[in-house]
């Protein structure tokens, strides 16, 4: 290891700390697609030190580093990179937890490519510097030290106020940990019996181990912030409770778009048909993989049909491939192209041997004796763009055809949990049942602020993430603000 | 960890269990659940309320030993703690302006029957209410209801090694017959809870029921428990768990009950394999 920079915050680089190389983007050693698509361990297996510097290396370490403006939580990604190529992992992992605490998380499960990578001057020529990855192996270094050993970002002084943030998920973690770090005291209520939110019952140990996740809360917890699991807010305790008779000075809601939608077309309650998020609960929250060593069943389908295009799409149907399903299909409206899904992940749903098909959209799920027997669906085609740019899908007349399958996930979005009214009834919410908040989370309610899905639909956990940061600062001013 | 402070056995596989838990208890309401899971590797499984006291800080649930995580929970002993517990959930029972109500439960649901019967007569509600079990030895909480303002109490057994022999609709039917209902509330295997419901549609007495199904979070998170309620999708959980039985789809709500039973089955054998007791 060269010598350790001794700044905890390196000044941007006057000349170049090191000749940018010219070689290619370093590729990150992965499972091989069929050894992995039996088994629920994860798939990248992150870069060793000198893979980590030899793709550092190629950053030019900007003088106006525009990767930067693409990351939603604005990580000074230059001066990371440079604490790699200087050798100096601490002070990377330092200058990433200024702004963001769940390195190792965010590493694996950002889409890089649409957010920093897309900023990235290479990008415009070639392949962007692997910035999610070094993101994932300082993070991981961090992870790897005893949690005494650990990058634990500086407190302030404390504030003397108590803040209460409601889900454990992206939003919450990062709000948390932000509000912890401003000098307050933080209690995060969860609902389930474990913290993570959607890091914990939706996202794949294939794609985010859960020791990983385990790991990173850990080192919120060494920061101060206390996590009270079992707590369903709504129904054990209302936000109007937690200010007035549990003596929190501001409360965070972050709880997440939890309701899933469902198709919305006959047949929908068959047994076989789930939503992609009681199939991935049931593997992920609850471990049925281990069934019967874990208590809880799980169905496991022969041939089962995803209906959906975006990551919670592809990890039901790569899971439901590990839970040892002969065929999985990825049924979806429009094309590969639309798919919101991270190109990445539509990439490994591929390899493993996912079938994709496209322009198709399911109009009855038929059954027997109460069992799924398979979809019917009309061929579709692509319209011209609508308002939202998107190519409008629409029904090619008279072209109904039968999928055979013995499973259907419902992988097509969330929406609103009704639990919020009963939580904080004077709430102002939209239509469609989110939250309404400002620009900070601030909502209509006095020292009540929101973010995440709650307030935005179902979206990416780092902009869940960079909203519970943005909502944890505008906390802070509102907490010191003089109201007198 | 919720400790466990009572423990009863009301039958040979009926058992009552309480646990300290004294926010729970402070919001609990007749006709609302919990989540329990019993260790690190436990199933989420819901059980209804069977009696809480704010006071005292503890509430009481009553399962049947069917499965793996019954049979599990059965051997729990007070001065042991159960790894979760969540609550008070779903909507509490509808009680208030009931009139004259019969409130139905069969077999285990007369555990949910207790705490609403209760509620009801509290809101001033005049209650009859009709317990069946297959026979005596399965007949739970008597004379807890007995010890309640009811209008009757009317005991039902297949056999008649109990009060009436036959089945709850008879009871149910003699009075809405009689014209004596204004509403009715039965809760217990879906298919009692299907009979109630026919008998009470005939003479147009409104009827809700509380059902009990498959569920994960038990949060509105998962859709393990939907049910058609007139032809809409609705949660269990969220919305439930009482619903207008004359508007539930009961045949849709047993298949659904079934999807795992091979599965439980598996485990609760190789449960019961390893596990020292002798049934």
């Amino acid at each position: 290891m060269s010598p350790v920079d001794e700044t905890p915050n390196p000044a941007p680089a006057e000349k170049p700390r090191h000749k940018p190389s010219r070689g290619p983007r370093v590729a990150m050693p992965e499972r091989e697609p069929k050894a992995r698509a039996t088994v629920f361990d994860e798939v990248g297996y992150g870069y060793t030190s000198e893979m980590a510097l030899e793709e550092a290396m190629r950053c030019l370490q900007c003088k106006n580093p525009t990767c930067q403006e693409g990351c939603p939580v604005n990580i000074e990604i230059r001066d990371f990179i440079g604490a790699i190529i200087d050798g100096d992992y601490r002070s990377g992992v330092e200058i990433i937890k200024r702004r963001n605490a769940l390195p190792a998380v965010c590493g694996r499960v950002c889409p890089q490519e649409s957010q920093c990578e897309a900023a990235c001057i290479l990008a415009k020529k070639g392949d962007p510097v692997a910035i999610g990855r070094l993101e994932r192996f300082l993070g991981d270094s961090d992870l790897a030290c005893e949690l005494d050993r650990r990058c634990v970002p500086a407190k302030a002084e404390p504030s003397g106020f108590r803040c209460a943030v409601v889900g454990s998920g992206p939003a919450g973690l990062a709000c948390a940990g932000e509000l912890a770090q401003l000098g307050h005291d933080v209690t995060i209520f969860e609902s389930l019996h474990a913290p993570g939110g959607v890091l914990s019952y939706g996202i794949p140990e294939f794609r985010l181990p859960a020791d990983v996740l385990s790991a990173e809360i850990e080192t919120l917890s060494a920061l101060g912030v206390k996590i009270v699991t079992n707590t369903v807010v709504g129904a054990l305790v209302t936000v109007e409770e937690l200010l007035s008779e549990e003596g929190f000075d501001a409360v965070f809601i972050g709880s997440g778009a939890g309701l899933p939608v469902f198709l919305g077309v006959p047949g929908e309650n068959l047994n076989g048909v789930f939503s992609a998020n009681e199939f991935l609960t049931r593997v992920n929250l609850m471990r049925a993989y281990e069934f019967p060593t874990a208590d809880t069943p799980i169905w496991r389908g022969r041939k089962v049909a995803v209906v959906g295009g975006g990551n919670v799409a592809m990890d039901s149907a790569r899971t439901a491939l590990r839970l040892g399903a002969e065929e999985v299909f990825l049924v979806y409206r429009r094309t590969q192209d639309e798919m919101p899904a991270r190109k990445e992940e539509v990439h490994h749903a591929e390899e493993e041997g996912v079938e994709f098909k496209m322009l198709c959209s399911p109009q009855e799920i038929t059954g027997r004796d109460g069992f799924v027997t398979g979809i019917v669906a009309t061929r579709m085609e692509l319209a011209e763009p609508d308002e939202s740019g998107r190519r409008a899908p629409v029904c090619v007349m008279g072209s109904e055809f039968t999928i055979e399958c013995d499973t259907v996930i419902s992988a097509v979005g969330t929406r609103a949990n009704p639990l919020l009214r009963k939580a904080a009834p004077d709430l102002e919410l939209s239509k469609r049942g989110y939250i309404v908040a400002d620009e900070e989370g601030a909502t209509n309610l006095p020292g009540v602020f929101a973010g995440g899905d709650i307030v935005t639909g179902a979206a990416t956990v780092i902009l869940a993430m960079g909203a519970g940061k943005k909502a944890a600062q505008a906390m802070d001013a509102w907490l010191r603000a003089d109201r007198s | 960890m919720f400790p466990i402070v009572h423990k009863r056995q009301l039958s040979d596989s009926v058992f009552e269990m309480g646990v300290e838990a004294p926010k729970i208890a402070a919001k609990a309401r007749a006709g609302q659940f919990l989540m329990v899971r019993t260790d690190e590797y436990g199933e989420r499984i819901p059980l209804t309320f069977s009696d809480w006291s704010a006071e005292e800080g503890w509430i009481r649930f009553i399962f049947m030993r069917v499965g793996k995580t019954t049979h599990q929970l059965s051997h729990f002993e007070v001065g042991e703690s159960l790894a979760d517990v969540v609550g008070p959930l779903g909507v509490p029972t509808h009680t208030e302006n009931a009139g004259r109500v019969a409130v139905v439960g069969g077999g285990v649901g007369v555990a949910v029957a207790y705490p609403v019967a209760r509620a009801l007569a509290e809101a001033g509600a005049q209650v009859t209410a009709i317990i069946g079990a297959r026979n005596k030895a399965l007949l739970i909480l008597e004379d807890e209801l007995r010890a309640l303002p009811l209008e009757r109490l009317i005991i039902v057994t297949d056999d008649g090694s109990a009060g009436i022999k036959g089945l709850v609709t008879h009871p149910l039917k003699e009075l809405c017959e009689a014209g004596e209902l204004d509403a009715a509330f039965a809760v217990g295997p879906a298919i009692m809870m299907k009979f109630c419901a026919a008998t009470t549609r005939e003479f147009s007495v409104p009827t809700t029921v509380s059902l009990n199904p498959i569920m994960v979070d038990g949060t509105g998170m998962c859709g393990a428990c939907r049910v058609s309620v007139n032809g809409e999708t609705k949660f269990g959980c969220v919305d439930g768990p009482d619903f207008d039985g004359h508007a539930v789809d009961f045949e849709e709500l047993m298949s659904r009950q079934r999807i795992y039973t091979d599965l439980e089955r598996e485990a609760d054998a190789d449960y019961s394999q390893g596990c020292q007791c002798h049934l």
